[in-house]
């Protein structure tokens, strides 16, 4: 317990410098939080449940439109806004920027979760990959619909309110780091303590065999729906700071877009191992260096690598880093090792 | 808008025509995802870019100028080969594994094929033309290309002899054994990896077929990939595996439900209301199974 206190004190104070010490990776380390708060919020449902979700990026893009309209619906008209594009026409003046956005977030995290709570009966009803395909056909039709409709700017794209000049230059990274670092902050304290509870259990229990826990009592589809709702929560939320990050929003370019951010967070949570708490979290780390580095140096190539990636992952470390440690270290992760058992199974390899 | 088969039964007509001659087509693709499906237990999300691939096949035959209508016998000869490729490297590897597994390797092979066409023949909507002319219908109210009957026609044809093959010859009496019990079928003697291999294969020629006729009736783009993915995954789940006259009955429904979703709704919401008809379907099927489940109870 001392130790993790130790190392959760040594992780906030290096998040809290990280902007001071690296100022010109700002943009990517809220990038890097965010990514981070979506890969451990799919896993609370990809790994935990065992409900492989393609889908989260409908909240995650919800989030995003939700936040920019109200912050622009609350003191301007929004058709106008939309409508002259790149060319703005209102300015926000700081505070309404500010509150603007601080309402948006609470919109874009509550929609999402009660939307999640409304299809969630229908949906998490279907079993493994049904669920899949039809989360995967949930988010793209969310992305082709919403490309249509003009009030949210339709196929031209949706301009976020420009950062309000307040201060330094550095103010609007500095700002947006520190929104997606306490965003990261929360996530991580309610998975973590969810994780504890007896909710987290119920959850591996569906993952397990769904009908033996229903047979023994448990009301799964309840928790089933608790389960993604959370998940929702945190994707909205993740997905109005995105929009305010990327200032720019594009149906199915920035919002729902399946192609990358949907499977970029199926991925992280896979490859740093899924049903663990730290495992999105490296993955997504590690993920993010790789995918930053080889997008500035094979520029135009980043598809490709994404592509051959996924199949790579997939095929050989479905169990990714956490799960390849446990079976290196299993007495670390508290699992009880008899040794002659352990000397046999290395002899039959 | 329910009064529109009254009101103008010329478009309703000539939106019936089309969509149940672009249903053929989608039913020739859906085939060759139940076969899949049904001998592998893989659903393979690049199906659709398989068919973009075939497409651009004939697109470049149609370039070099060869009429593009022989490139439904030159794409399924190469994209066989293709799809042997794709089992050997990536499929063989995920077939006895988790589903997930499966979707997320061909979600992964989907992206590549996508920005590898993307490279090669460029971000462009394409066409071939295949010069074929138009049908007039009743007092030229009904306007059809002839190049859509000729697809449909390729398609029934192609489809019935595969049926005909699967029934008679060796191999396809070995990929019906393995479909229906894959380890009784090793036991007997058939080797299950060559009868895999295959059946991707002839899954990948299907698709390079379709492709060849879509890029001559209507455009391919190399982004275009998706939609076809879903629409055979939906055609086989409304029609259920192996149910060859559901899969050609379903084929033809969804082709009639695009052609006037994109009547009334408006052409920018013909993909967005494909992937909302799936996902009621899904959810229609979930609650009829669920009914199901309280008999037994």
């Amino acid at each position: 317990m001392n130790k993790n206190f130790i190392l959760y004190a040594a992780i906030l104070v290096f998040g809290l410098a990280a902007p001071f010490l690296f100022p010109a990776f700002k943009v990517q380390l809220s990038i890097l939080c965010v990514l981070i708060v979506l890969a451990t919020t799919w896993n609370i449902q990809g790994g935990e449940m065992g409900y492989n979700s393609f889908g989260n990026i409908l909240f995650y893009g919800l989030g995003m439109y939700l936040c920019a309209s109200v912050q622009v619906g609350m003191f301007f008209p929004l058709a106008e806004w939309t409508e002259s594009g790149g060319e703005k026409t209102f300015v926000h003046t700081p505070t309404q920027f500010f509150q603007g956005m601080a309402v948006g977030l609470v919109v874009a995290a509550v929609v999402p979760t009660i939307v999640a709570g409304l299809i969630g009966y229908s949906i998490l009803g279907l079993r493994g990959h049904y669920f899949a395909i039809c989360t995967l056909g949930l988010g793209v039709a969310a992305g082709e619909i919403s490309g249509g409709i003009e009030i949210i700017g339709a196929g031209q794209g949706f301009t976020t309110p420009p950062f309000p000049n307040v201060g330094s230059l550095e103010a609007r990274g500095e700002f947006f780091y520190f929104l997606s670092f306490f965003t990261l902050v929360l996530t991580f304290i309610a998975v973590r303590s969810i994780y504890s509870t007896r909710f987290k259990l119920i959850l591996n229990a569906i993952r397990d065999n769904e009908d033996k826990a229903e047979a023994m009592g448990i009301e799964t589809m309840k928790y089933k729906i608790i389960g993604w709702m959370i998940s929702a929560f945190f994707c909205g939320l993740a997905g109005g700071i995105m929009g305010g990050l990327v200032g720019y929003i594009d149906s199915t370019d920035v919002a729902f877009d399946g192609r990358e951010m949907g499977v970029f967070m199926v991925l992280m949570a896979i490859l740093g191992g899924k049903g663990t708490l730290w495992g999105p979290i490296i993955g997504a780390t590690i993920f993010h260096i790789f995918k930053e580095g080889f997008w500035t140096f094979f520029l135009g190539w980043q598809y490709v690598a994404l592509g051959v990636l996924i199949v790579v992952i997939v095929i050989y470390f479905p169990e990714g880093i956490m799960g390849w440690l446990r079976e290196k270290y299993p007495e670390r992760f508290g699992e009880v090792v008899d040794e002659k058992d352990r000397k046999a199974q290395v002899e039959l390899k | 808008m329910d009064f529109l088969v009254f009101q103008y039964p010329m478009i309703t007509l000539q939106a019936c025509l089309d969509g149940i001659l672009l249903g053929v087509l989608f039913a020739l693709i859906a085939y060759g995802m139940a076969l899949q499906w049904g001998v592998m237990n893989i659903i393979n999300i690049a199906q659709g870019d398989l068919v973009i691939l075939g497409g651009y096949i004939a697109y470049f035959m149609y370039l070099y100028g060869i009429h593009p209508a022989w490139g439904v016998i030159v794409a399924p000869v190469i994209m066989y080969f293709v799809g042997i490729a794709i089992y050997k490297l990536v499929i063989n590897k995920v077939v006895d594994r988790d589903l997930f597994i499966s979707i997320l390797a061909t979600f992964g092979i989907s992206i590549l094929f996508m920005q590898l066409m993307n490279f090669a023949f460029g971000a462009d909507v394409v066409l071939a033309n295949s010069g074929y002319g138009t049908t007039m219908l009743f007092d030229n109210n009904v306007v059809l290309p002839n190049s859509k009957i000729f697809s449909a026609f390729i398609s029934i044809v192609f489809a019935v002899c595969l049926v005909i093959y699967m029934k008679k010859s060796k191999l396809g009496r070995a990929i019906r054994a393995t479909a229906q019990n894959a380890r009784a079928a090793k036991i007997l003697g058939v080797d299950t990896e060559k009868v895999y291999a295959a059946t991707f294969g002839i899954n990948a020629a299907l698709c390079g077929v379709a492709g060849a006729l879509i890029s001559i009736t209507f455009t391919i783009h190399p982004y275009m990939g998706l939609p076809y993915t879903i629409r055979s995954f939906m055609i086989v789940i409304v029609a259920g595996l192996g149910n060859l006259p559901g899969v050609a009955m379903s084929g033809m429904g969804l082709g009639v439900f695009e052609e006037f979703a994109d009547y009334i709704l408006g052409t920018e919401f013909r993909i967005g209301s494909v992937f909302l008809l799936l996902v009621l379907i899904l959810v229609y099927r979930r609650f009829k199974l669920s009914r199901k489940r309280e008999y037994l109870k």
